[in-house]
């Protein structure tokens, strides 16, 4: 299986902070990996780094065979909007818009928004009857499903998903579970932030960090 | 209307029906800004009128003069007045002045109408009240002084002439008539009883003449003819007047002058009262620029969370602040709609206590409201709006 994406030597430096400290991983086509490590281990800032929103301060981070850590403001928000899919530990919904409409803005920005889509993308997560509601009349699980319809409206090769069970009960945590299974079947790639084991078990691999650095690969 | 531009609209609607109670905020800046700039702006471009009204109350500016050594005639009044438009015409006065005397005492009668010298010297104070039929007087203060008259007494004006053959004397008693036994001339000594109503101050020359009707004028005088001289109040700009002036004696039938000391000083007046409310309406609008855009920073910060999201979701600056200003570009507009309305009613409110006078409606000012009002709040989106598109999505994103 050809790799999707492949970290070498990425290192990210606070001062004297190590977050990362010469990191090498790579993660295939259509692969689910699972990042787990204790607080402060550098899991975040991984995350970051691979989704371009910080840049290593040194390593090369190779997308789809391009180094994106060399990536012109430009090409860096085609990547956000073409090639990624991002799930949050808090949702981030934007508050004053309605489910679909939220939904529809990561079409916006991608192509062209289109509402029957967005409500098919709904109606994956279950929440086609919610799609009118607005972010504070749906419950945390509810939220955290149109977060990953607006992940996935794009068809993105790559979803990221920072603690995305972090806020969840376990039937809601394990509805989100199901979807990244159906993601995953349908190859798409993910890599999913975690403290949760039973969040960890589910992937096909689990890269433990400690200090920066990859304590074990499994 | 492509999807793209709907859903852009879908979103600056969204964000402005349903975040109302933050941007109520941001609007009440916007409304109050709007409002004293419409309302700064028609009180400034109404002063003139408002002001030129109120130095009529100084009295006339205008003068009609005869031409020729002769008297004013009805109808060379009515050619003149033509030339100014009546909605500038405050009033004007015929004054026809009489050689009597009064008790022995020689006084210069002028007759005129108490309706019309009510308009154009507004500031005659009266003690007692103007005459209001014939057969009544008002007597300048020096006059009712040297007299020893006051209001409610009863005086007799003596005026005696030669009689002459033009003279309709059918309504003079005989014993009012008598003849020059040498040359056979006939003379009368002609009197009207008159009733003082009212003494009139104003520290000024007015003080020495006593006033009857113009009817009461031709009895005493049995003769019929046209004014001395002709006082007129205009509202109007000093150009305006000089122009009215110009126009009438190219007439030739009167002499025109302005009242030079009255237009000079309006002039001056007006000139520093505009300059003062163009300051003020400056220094509003400047502070008012202050206001929205620390509104709107406010507003904008608070959102600084969604302006993250955005990018990481493959938003480029330019579509943020495409959208963000957008929002402040249609808040300005509603802003300036409304502040126009509410401005043109603060006009009027200051505008009725200051000068006791409404204010006239600009309607250009309705418009150029709602553009200052929309450039200025998106002056004031502006730099919130550049800040914040710099935000490091990761900071503003990151779980905690």
């Amino acid at each position: 299986m050809s790799s999707l994406l492949e970290l070498k030597n990425v290192s990210k430096i606070y001062g004297d902070l190590h977050a990362l400290d010469n990191v090498s991983l790579t993660v295939d086509k259509g692969e689910w990996i699972a990042i787990m490590g204790p607080s402060g281990s550098g899991k975040s800032t991984m995350m970051n780094i691979i989704s371009c929103m910080d840049k290593p301060t040194s390593g090369q981070v190779i997308f789809d065979g391009d180094d994106i850590t060399k990536y012109s403001r430009r090409k860096l928000t085609e990547f956000h909007r073409d090639k990624i899919g991002l799930v949050f530990q808090q949702f981030h919904l934007i508050n004053y818009l309605t489910a679909v409409e939220n939904v529809m803005v990561a079409q916006y920005y991608h192509s062209m928004p289109d509402e029957k889509e967005a409500l098919e993308a709904l109606e994956r997560v279950g929440l086609k009857d919610r799609a009118k509601h607005l972010p504070s009349q749906l419950s945390g699980g509810e939220q955290q499903r149109v977060c990953i319809a607006r992940a996935l409206i794009n068809s993105p090769e790559l979803i990221l998903a920072d603690e995305p069970t972090g806020n969840l009960d376990e039937a809601n945590e394990n509805i989100v579970l199901d979807i990244f299974r159906q993601l995953h079947k349908e190859g798409t790639s993910l890599i999913v932030v975690t403290h949760d084991p039973e969040v960890g078990e589910v992937a096909q691999r689990i890269i433990r960090l400690e200090h920066g650095r990859i304590a074990s690969k499994k | 209307m492509n999807k793209k531009r709907r859903m852009f609209i879908r979103m600056i609607a969204a964000s402005l029906v349903r975040r109302r109670s933050r941007m109520v905020v941001a609007l009440l800046a916007i409304i109050v800004g709007a409002t004293i700039l419409a309302g700064l702006g028609m009180i400034y471009y109404d002063v003139p009128r408002q002001m030129s009204a109120q130095f009529r109350s100084y009295g006339a500016n205008i003068i009609f003069m005869p031409s020729e050594g002769t008297f004013i005639s009805d109808d060379a009044i009515r050619s003149a007045i033509s030339v100014i438009p009546s909605s500038e015409l405050e009033g004007y006065t015929p004054y026809r002045y009489e050689n009597t005397s009064i008790h022995n005492i020689p006084v210069t009668l002028a007759g005129i109408d108490f309706t019309s010298v009510q308009k154009t010297s507004p500031y005659w104070h009266i003690e007692g009240e103007y005459p209001s039929s014939d057969g009544e007087v008002l007597l300048g203060a020096k006059v009712a002084l040297s007299l020893g008259v006051k209001t409610g007494d009863k005086i007799s004006a003596l005026n005696s002439f030669e009689v002459t053959d033009n003279m309709d004397v059918s309504t003079v008693p005989e014993y009012e008539m008598y003849e020059d036994p040498a040359t056979g001339d006939v003379y009368c000594d002609h009197q009207l009883d008159l009733t003082v109503t009212g003494i009139v101050e104003t520290g000024g020359s007015e003080e020495e003449y006593a006033y009857i009707s113009l009817n009461d004028i031709e009895y005493l005088t049995l003769v019929k003819r046209g004014y001395d001289i002709v006082e007129v109040s205009v509202a109007s700009t000093s150009d305006n007047l000089s122009q009215y002036v110009t126009k009438i004696n190219s007439d030739g039938q009167l002499s025109a002058k302005l009242i030079k000391r009255v237009t000079a000083s309006e002039t001056e007046v007006l000139t520093k009262l505009q300059s003062l409310v163009f300051i003020v309406t400056a220094v509003v609008l400047i502070l008012t620029m202050i206001c929205v855009a620390t509104t709107m920073t406010a507003v904008i910060a608070e959102r600084r969370r969604e302006i993250g999201l955005r990018k990481a979701l493959g938003a480029d600056n330019s579509s943020i602040v495409g959208e963000f200003m957008s929002e402040g570009i249609v808040l300005g507009g509603i802003g300036g709609i409304l502040g126009a309305v509410l401005g043109y009613v603060f006009a009027q409110l200051v505008s009725i206590n200051v000068f006791g006078s409404g204010i006239t409606f600009r309607p250009l000012l309705i418009p150029i409201t709602i553009v200052v009002s929309v450039i200025v709040t998106g002056a004031a989106c502006l730099i919130p709006i550049r800040n914040a598109v710099n935000v490091d999505p990761a900071l503003v994103l990151k779980g905690e």
